[in-house]
Parts: C-alpha cells; sequence; structure tokens
C-alpha cells in the first residue's frame, strides 16, 4: 500500500470533496439540485475552514 | 385549545423490498444504488466513500477495534469500530489482507484514522438513500 502525506490543507481539501459529494447526492432529488448543493458543501467547507484558520492565527497573534 | 394533529403513521415496508439494497449497499459502497439500476450516483457514492477510505490507509490511519472501559473510551472505540465496519468490504478486505494497522502518534495517522471512520458514516448515508430508493419515497 502506497503511503501518502498529506498537509492540513490537502487532508481537509480531500474531506471536503468526497464529503460534499455524498451529502449532495442523499439529500437532494435532481441532478441539478445536487450539483448545486454539492458546490454550496464544498464552498462552505472550505469557508469554514479557512475563517477557523483565521480565527486560530489571530487568537495566538 | 391546542388541536391534536393525528399523524397517519404509514406502514413499514417488508423486509423482502428494502433488505437487498441496504445489504449490498452496505457490501459496497454505492451497491444499492446500482441494483436499482442509479448507476450515475451510485458510481459518485463509490468514487467517494472507496477514495475517502483509501486516503485513511494510504495516510497510515488505524482502524478500531471496540474497547469497554470508562465511558468515553467505550463510545470512541466501539463507536469508531462500528464506524469501520460500515464501510462494508472495503474493511472486511483490509482485515482480511493484513492491511491494518496499529495506532501510530502523528498529524496525518490520525487524519488517516478519521478518513476511515468517516468512510463508513458516509455509506450510512448512503444505505439510508438506497433504502429509501427501494421503497419508494425517492426516485
Amino acid at each position: 500500500m502506497p503511503k501518502v502525506t498529506l498537509s492540513h490543507f490537502e487532508a481537509a481539501l480531500v474531506f471536503a470533496l468526497f464529503s460534499s459529494i455524498v451529502l449532495a447526492i442523499v439529500t437532494k432529488r435532481t441532478d441539478h439540485e445536487r450539483l448545486i448543493y454539492g458546490l454550496y458543501c464544498f464552498a462552505g467547507f472550505l469557508a469554514f475552514l479557512f475563517g477557523l484558520g483565521w480565527l486560530m492565527f489571530l487568537g495566538h497573534a | 385549545m391546542f388541536s391534536r394533529q393525528k399523524t397517519e403513521k404509514q406502514p413499514r415496508p417488508p423486509l423482502k423490498v428494502w433488505g437487498p439494497a441496504v445489504a449490498v449497499g452496505w457490501l459496497v459502497p454505492g451497491g444499492g444504488h446500482f441494483l436499482h439500476k442509479r448507476y450515475g450516483r451510485g458510481g459518485l457514492l463509490l468514487f467517494a466513500v472507496t477514495g475517502m477510505y483509501l486516503f485513511g490507509l494510504m495516510t497510515r490511519g488505524a482502524l478500531f477495534t471496540p474497547q469497554v472501559a470508562d465511558l468515553f473510551t467505550t463510545i470512541i472505540y466501539c463507536g469508531g469500530f462500528f464506524g469501520n465496519l460500515a464501510s462494508g468490504l472495503l474493511y472486511l478486505l483490509t482485515v482480511w489482507f493484513g492491511y491494518a494497522q496499529p495506532d501510530m502518534p502523528g498529524m496525518v495517522h490520525d487524519y488517516g484514522t478519521k478518513f476511515l471512520v468517516t468512510a463508513g458514516l458516509l455509506n450510512v448515508l448512503a444505505m439510508v438513500d438506497a433504502y429509501e430508493i427501494a421503497v419508494g419515497r425517492k426516485s
């Protein structure tokens, strides 16, 4: 089994991608709604990631 | 005066209607969707759950074994074990072929352990979706 090393950001990106796909498929009823919701979830994950990152950075400053 | 609303209880669908979809969905991520000819959705679920699981394995994440001790340990280890088990064949193959790894300290391995559990939990969502398709609540 090959070994993969991910940074914090890469790991969060991979997590957000796969989770968004599943959440979009299971929660919405049409393909258009799924696409929109998948993108929305992915963007939400990233926004939260950057928001939390900045919050921690400023908290330590 | 509050009016009491009566909610009609829907009869539970027979096991033979949804059982195969849920069982196949557990064994192979997206399998329940394949069984009902939802190939696109099944393929995407297979890709997402397997991808998450493989990333967990490749980052040397650990699989949980059930342990009973104090409440917190019991919840973490038993919950983690059921999360791993929910990945179905992926989990079984990992254990059978000896790819399960011991818990190691480190940020990447820790992410891997979470990825492995999350893959199982995402598969539970896929199984619920397969159930809804099987009983006709969803197209």
